[in-house]
């Protein structure tokens, strides 16, 4: 098995894998960083959104093999502490409910907006739309992101 | 009267014991729902918690700081909060010196430690409040003991007691004398109105750790030596393994065995991947004696029996037949509705380490205690020697009821003699699920002098759905001749709860005939409504499991607030209302036309469920139920072609999302009564009044879930 040198969470981390594994899988089960879950595994629940140079990329569908130089970013490498604005906004509006989808929500929703500082609603639903909530706390992520954007511009 | 402001009655003796802990701290233990054996002890050991006679503890510390171990699983409905806020406030302590850890399901001793059918906070509520009450008591008794005064000269706030001369001791201080006290008989509870925590926010308890990315689902467990199983089952229901060839399978990097059980492969790797990618290189031959259902013959079936005569009558009122005989008008319209997977965010999984000294289960389950007696008669093992530990659910909608996930772990890791952990692929679960069972319901309305005379629902659903109590449930009481009759068939395809089961279809099918009733006799389908339950105000009827005065008030507090009788242009309304899980719920859905599709924007929701413990977790509750009842209204479409399963994940099964999600209004109605659950209730509802507002739009009524492909079928005429 092939060796790769990952830069995670700020840390060159060597791992020994199957150049096919999804770097999901290598999170979870190799490296403990089990804050990324599985949903689906075809890319469609964002339920496995990491950060790939601060782009949400959904990791069920990425290669280990396909990563080279590129910082990658979990939830528990988000913030310090968890206490990204996007974090707290999460505990102010007590957003989860079984909280399985979270991790994804907040990591998709910091790569947006990074991107767009000052979205509106639309902009916010349309952003978000890719990572499914099952227990449906969409109304107060959507109010999440929105105060988080506005304590960050 | 009804169940609904009856007291749930569990036994007071007994229920409550204490100790002082080893490590210092006075230790309550408590069974919320039995008496317990009277010698029981709790231990002096943390470690050992003695969850065979106390489903509960509460720890108090030196320090003054408490420890509640709640008893119930969580599967995102909030129990894991609200329980233990009901302990905190008899008890009367702060509620940020009060920390939470899951209980841990142990042995068969006590009853009800289940999520499921919004039950938690119904049947705790009176002995959480007595156990806090109580321990406060003993926790005064000591102080004064100390003091040399009256017990009754002394009060208890935040943690501190107080004498009549201002003197102080916190709670910790005399924690060791309490555990050596009695335990004091009929203490007080207090007023609704003293509350302070009761009533008042309180943000889940494990939200730190879920924004973070801690480890607490089941699939993120692990153990030393741990293998990962990905299992191939037939992929048709029906199906049974005739052989199969693994050489392919055994040849992926880390796969490291192949297990076959019944009609089950479980192939082993050391991490998920490997099981995973094992699995797809198996090759297996199955077959089936019989035909292979399908769903296009199901609907013939249960057209079938709809027409038949063959029913089981679950309640019959007046006369029918005359009513029926009589009347200036009859109306008949059938509503059908498909399968539905769960669909869980976390897949199914759990661990198992089944030794010659004791079973190891760990996982995400509703019924530990079931499970666990299941998987003791599998393995033809004693249930003392099995230990399962719960862990936070990645919802739960039912499935984790049925712990058939957990048997295959038990089994898997008795051959395999290796701890292991099953996981679901999405495909495994959406395709291996125990389904909502598809269902048709028929019903039929007798007019005269434009009043409802005589009802009749007849329900044909696959393997049955009905239950008892729903016969019992609005309309019944308020027309004169009623009458409900049930038929199944029996399928090979299996199905079960789902969210809000037996009235999650129920309630759009009869609610949305409410409206056809209304239009019919001319009337507003709230006045409608409103007149109907006059009728069942005053009943003498035991059997009725709704109030009467409770819903007018849930349905007067939603037309209030959502202005039903404005009218904005462009905007259509549908109203719809619903009891359930002891819980009276009214929703006004809001609609607007974009691209000839109906878009819901708002829905404005009443709920009565008595006292409300923690508004922020009871309204997220509320909107989840609504957002889930009108996607999967909307959308949820499953089906089986030769007994496959038509989806199999994300990429062609549709959920909600949050770019379709109305904003949802809640509104709960303000009385002093006992406290009733909310996971479900929100849900059954939510399609009717969409329905009913879609054909505000359209004039094209729903009889088929999901309504996109029925809007879909119906556009020509839509759009004409
Ligand atoms: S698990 Fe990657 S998108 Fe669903
Ligand atoms: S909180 Fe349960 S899936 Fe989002």
């Amino acid at each position: 098995m092939p060796n790769y040198n990952l830069k995670i969470n700020g840390e060159t981390i060597a791992v020994n894998a199957d150049s096919d594994t999804p770097l999901l899988w290598v999170l979870r089960d190799q490296l403990n960083l089990v804050g990324t879950k599985f949903g689906c595994g075809i890319a469609q629940c964002g339920a496995c959104t990491i950060h790939v140079d601060g782009k949400a990329t959904r990791s069920c569908q990425l290669p280990v093999s396909m990563i080279d130089k590129e910082e990658i970013t979990t939830i528990e490498g988000l913030s310090k502490e968890g206490k990204h604005p996007l974090q707290e906004a999460w505990k102010v509006v007590d957003v989860p409910q079984c909280g399985y989808c979270q991790a994804g929500q907040i990591m998709t929703a910091a790569s947006f907006l990074k991107e767009n500082p000052t979205p509106n609603s639309k902009e916010i639903r349309e952003a978000m739309h890719g990572n499914i909530c099952r227990c449906a706390s969409y109304n107060r992520i959507e109010k999440a992101v929105a105060i988080a954007a506005k304590k960050m511009s | 009267m009804s169940t609904k402001e009856k007291n749930i009655t569990f036994s007071r003796r007994n229920f409550l014991k204490t100790s002082a802990l080893a490590s210092g701290g006075l230790l309550v233990g408590f069974n919320l729902f039995t008496a317990c054996k009277s010698e029981v002890k709790p231990p002096v050991d943390i470690a050992n918690l003695n969850f065979n006679d106390f489903n509960a503890f509460i720890k108090i510390a030196n320090n003054g700081y408490v420890t509640i171990f709640s008893p119930n699983p969580e599967i995102g409905q909030g129990v894991k909060t609200a329980m233990p806020m009901i302990i905190a406030e008899e008890l009367d302590v702060e509620w940020n010196k009060v920390h939470v850890a899951q209980g841990k399901y142990n042995k068969k001793e006590y009853t009800r430690q289940v999520a499921g059918g919004s039950q938690s906070i119904r049947f705790g509520w009176d002995a959480l409040r007595q156990t806090g009450a109580t321990t406060k008591q003993m926790l005064i008794n000591a102080a004064a003991a100390k003091w040399g005064v009256e017990a009754a000269s002394c009060k208890a706030s935040k943690g501190i007691i107080t004498n009549a001369k201002g003197e102080k001791l916190g709670y910790g201080e005399v924690v060791k004398e309490a555990a050596a006290l009695k335990v004091p008989e009929n203490v007080k509870l207090k007023e609704p109105s003293e509350y302070t925590i009761i009533g008042q926010d309180a943000i889940n308890v494990d939200v730190d750790k879920i924004i973070r990315g801690e480890p607490l689902f089941g699939l993120d467990y692990k153990a030393e030596g741990m293998l990962y199983a990905s299992v191939l089952r037939p992929p048709a229901f029906g199906q049974t393994l005739e052989s199969f060839d693994d050489s392919e399978a055994k040849k992926v990097n880390g796969v490291s065995k192949v297990i076959k059980f019944g009609d089950k492969i479980a192939v082993l790797g050391s991490n998920t991947w490997a099981a995973m990618k094992g699995k797809k290189a198996l090759k297996a031959v199955w077959s089936s004696d019989e035909e292979l259902e399908s769903t296009e013959e199901h609907n013939k079936i249960l057209t079938n029996i709809l027409d038949g005569k063959e029913f089981e009558i679950r309640r019959e009122d007046g006369n029918v037949k005359k009513a029926f005989k009589e009347a200036d008008k009859v109306i008949e319209r059938t509503y059908h509705s498909p399968f539905l997977p769960h669909n869980c965010m976390e897949p199914m999984n759990f661990y198992a380490n089944v030794t010659p000294a004791k079973i190891h289960l760990v996982g995400p389950i509703q019924t530990p205690q079931w499970t666990a007696g299941r998987v003791a008669k599998l393995l033809e093992r004693k249930e003392s020697e099995i230990d399962l530990e719960m862990t936070r659910m990645g919802g739960g909608f039912g499935r984790r009821l049925y712990g058939d996930f957990a048997l295959e772990a038990a089994e898997i890791s008795n051959v395999a003699k290796k701890p292991i952990k099953v996981v679901y692929s999405r495909e495994d679960d959406m395709t291996d699920g125990i389904y909502r069972p598809a269902i048709k319901y028929r019903i039929s309305a007798a007019l005269k002098d434009g009043k409802v005379t005589g009802y009749h629902l007849k329900e044909a659903a696959i393997n049955g759905n009905m239950y008892d109590l729903i016969p019992n449930f609005f309309p019944a009481g308020c027309i004169p001749n009623y009458k409900v009759s049930t038929q199944n068939y029996k399928s090979k395809i299996t199905t079960g709860a789902w969210r809000a089961p037996y009235t999650n279809f129920l309630a759009f099918a009869e609610q949305s005939f409410f409206d056809e009733i209304a239009e019919e006799l001319e009337k507003d389908p709230v006045k409608l409504r409103l007149e109907l339950l006059q009728n069942v105000k005053n009943t003498s009827d035991e059997k009725i499991e709704y109030s009467g005065s409770r819903m007018e008030n849930t349905i007067k507090l939603a037309a209030e607030k959502s202005n039903w009788k404005e009218n904005t242009a462009g905007v259509f309304k549908g109203f719809s209302a619903y009891y359930s899980h002891n819980t009276h719920v009214a929703e006004v859905a809001e609609i607007i036309v974009k691209e000839g599709m109906p878009v819901v924007t708002k829905v404005v929701v009443a709920v009565d469920c008595g006292i409300v413990i923690n508004p922020t977790g009871a309204i997220n509750q509320i909107q989840g139920g609504v957002l889930d009842g009108i996607g999967h209204a909307m959308y949820g479409d499953f089906s089986f072609e030769k007994g496959k399963p038509s989806h199999k994940n994300f990429n062609t099964y549709r959920l909600i999302r949050m770019n379709e999600t109305p904003k949802v209004e809640v509104h709960f109605v303000k009385n002093e009564l006992s406290p009733t659950g909310l996971g479900e209730p929100g849900l059954p509802p939510a399609g009717g009044a969409v329905a009913n507002a879609i054909y505000k739009a359209f004039k094209n009524r729903m009889y088929n879930q999901p309504f996109i492909k029925e809007l879909e079928n119906n556009k020509e005429k839509v759009l004409s």
